[in-house]
């Protein structure tokens, strides 16, 4: 099991490898996002608020989220779907895609964090806290929108079915991040965060487990 | 007795449409005769998790089973559910327009609200995407229970880390501890009933009403 899901995640980062412009593409897509926001504030450094700031920054990478995982059951042909589901499982398959969407999702995250902070200065004082808010949000995007992805790419239309599918649901998640990174934002003691902290590992936990129960039942179709 | 719940339906509500207007309310500031109103708009949220409940279920049952019936069970019951959550938005509106001053507020209850007709809305959307009905129906359940799972965080945990500015939350006056005499409780609970009771007869005559067009469509 646990080297089926390695074969596959190996699989998907080396298709991803094969053709860099997809990689690169959503890389250019999170800094000219970042870029337009900077631009639309004219912003003097440091001149925005700091809720603002924070949640600018998570409606960024939601947005880059979605765009980036979107094509995760649409980028490969139809036939060589199907000879995937006759080597692996589709527990295998479901969670090689979320480990992967993961990956890429940090990759991503980080380096909007990176550029947000050059552009539009980082007024962040508990960075360890915030950084670890990024990572929590990667998994938990990363694994609600793969399932979303799924569901949504056995319709027509899917672009506009995959957003209005997952806004609603990933709220409750959005929530708890943009407390933790606010806390994290204003140096807050970090046992504050914990309440928040705990509930999205429990969300994530949630959704992780129902993607491997339901999961199957969507791959049938 | 397979109607009794339209039976008790259409007795509750009578009882609660006359006690719940002329019957005696506990004086309270802010709230006055507007407290009325937890006689009809409280009982929307309850019916409305009721027949979302069932929904669900049959969601569950129709990837256990495959039984198209269950589905088209599912669907209708969504419905009635969204049905009910806009009459319940609608009366809560019109409430705190008399009561906060303002037509909507940042409340948590009513993003609750808000989001979670946002989801039934795409629900509804997802399925009117599909050609094939099987496929439909499958995907549609799949996104049922995964939607639902997810609401629970935010409609049972969330409004627990912050007040609300609902009576009984966030120390506003709410009706519990005032009603001593159990004026408002005896009329409570039979509309809780009653209305879940109505939700269940609509979503009976929707099923119907869906059997009888497919019988229409086959003799065509």
């Amino acid at each position: 099991m646990l080297k089926e899901i390695k074969s596959l995640i190996d699989k998907e980062i080396r298709l991803e490898l094969r053709q860099k412009y997809a990689l690169n593409g959503m890389i250019l897509y999170v800094v000219s996002t970042i870029y337009v926001c900077y631009l639309s504030f004219r912003l003097k450094s440091n001149q925005i608020d700091k809720i603002t700031w924070n949640t600018l920054f998570w409606i960024i990478l939601l947005f880059t989220a979605m765009n980036a995982i979107a094509k995760s059951f649409t980028q490969e042909r139809f036939g060589r779907l199907l000879y995937y589901y006759t080597l692996a499982s589709p527990v295998g398959i479901i969670l090689s895609k979320i480990v992967y969407n993961t990956l890429l999702m940090l990759v991503l995250a980080l380096v909007g964090f990176g550029v947000y902070a050059i552009v539009m200065g980082n007024p962040v004082e508990d960075i360890g806290l915030y950084l670890l808010s990024i990572v929590l949000g990667a998994v938990g995007f990363s694994s609600t929108l793969t399932m979303v992805a799924g569901i949504a790419s056995k319709a027509e239309n899917s672009s506009t079915l995959m957003a209005i599918l997952s806004f609603p649901i990933i709220i409750p998640m959005l929530i708890m991040l943009l407390k933790i990174s606010k806390n994290a934002l204003d140096g807050l003691d970090r046992g504050s965060s914990m309440d928040e902290i705990l509930t999205l590992l429990a969300i994530d936990g949630i959704v992780l487990v129902l993607s491997v129960i339901l999961f199957p039942y969507l791959w049938r179709s | 007795m397979k109607n009794w719940y339209k039976y008790l339906s259409v007795i509750l509500l009578g009882y609660v449409m006359i006690w719940g207007i002329m019957g005696p309310i506990p004086r309270q500031p802010v709230l006055h005769e507007t407290a009325r109103n937890l006689y009809f708009h409280v009982p929307m949220w309850f019916g409305m998790f009721a027949v979302l409940s069932v929904s669900v279920w049959n969601s569950i049952q129709y990837l256990r089973t495959s039984d198209m019936l269950h589905d088209t069970k599912s669907a209708e019951y969504a419905n009635t559910g969204i049905l009910y959550g806009i009459v319940g938005i609608i009366t809560g509106s019109v409430w705190a327009r008399y009561t906060w001053g303002t037509w909507w507020t940042s409340d948590v209850k009513l993003n609750g609200a808000a989001i979670g007709l946002l989801i039934y809305f795409a629900y509804i959307i997802l399925r009117g995407s599909f050609n094939d009905e099987q496929q439909r129906a499958r995907i549609s359940a799949i996104y049922n229970i995964f939607a639902v799972a997810l609401l629970i965080p935010l409609l049972i945990i969330l409004p627990r880390m912050t007040d609300s500015l609902h009576p009984g939350n966030g120390g506003n006056p709410g009706f519990k501890p005032m009603d001593t005499e159990h004026t408002m409780r005896i009329v409570f609970y039979p509309a809780c009933i009653g209305w879940i009771c109505l939700g269940f007869w609509i979503t009976n005559l929707r099923l119907r009403l869906r059997n009888l067009e497919q019988i229409h469509q086959e003799i065509n």
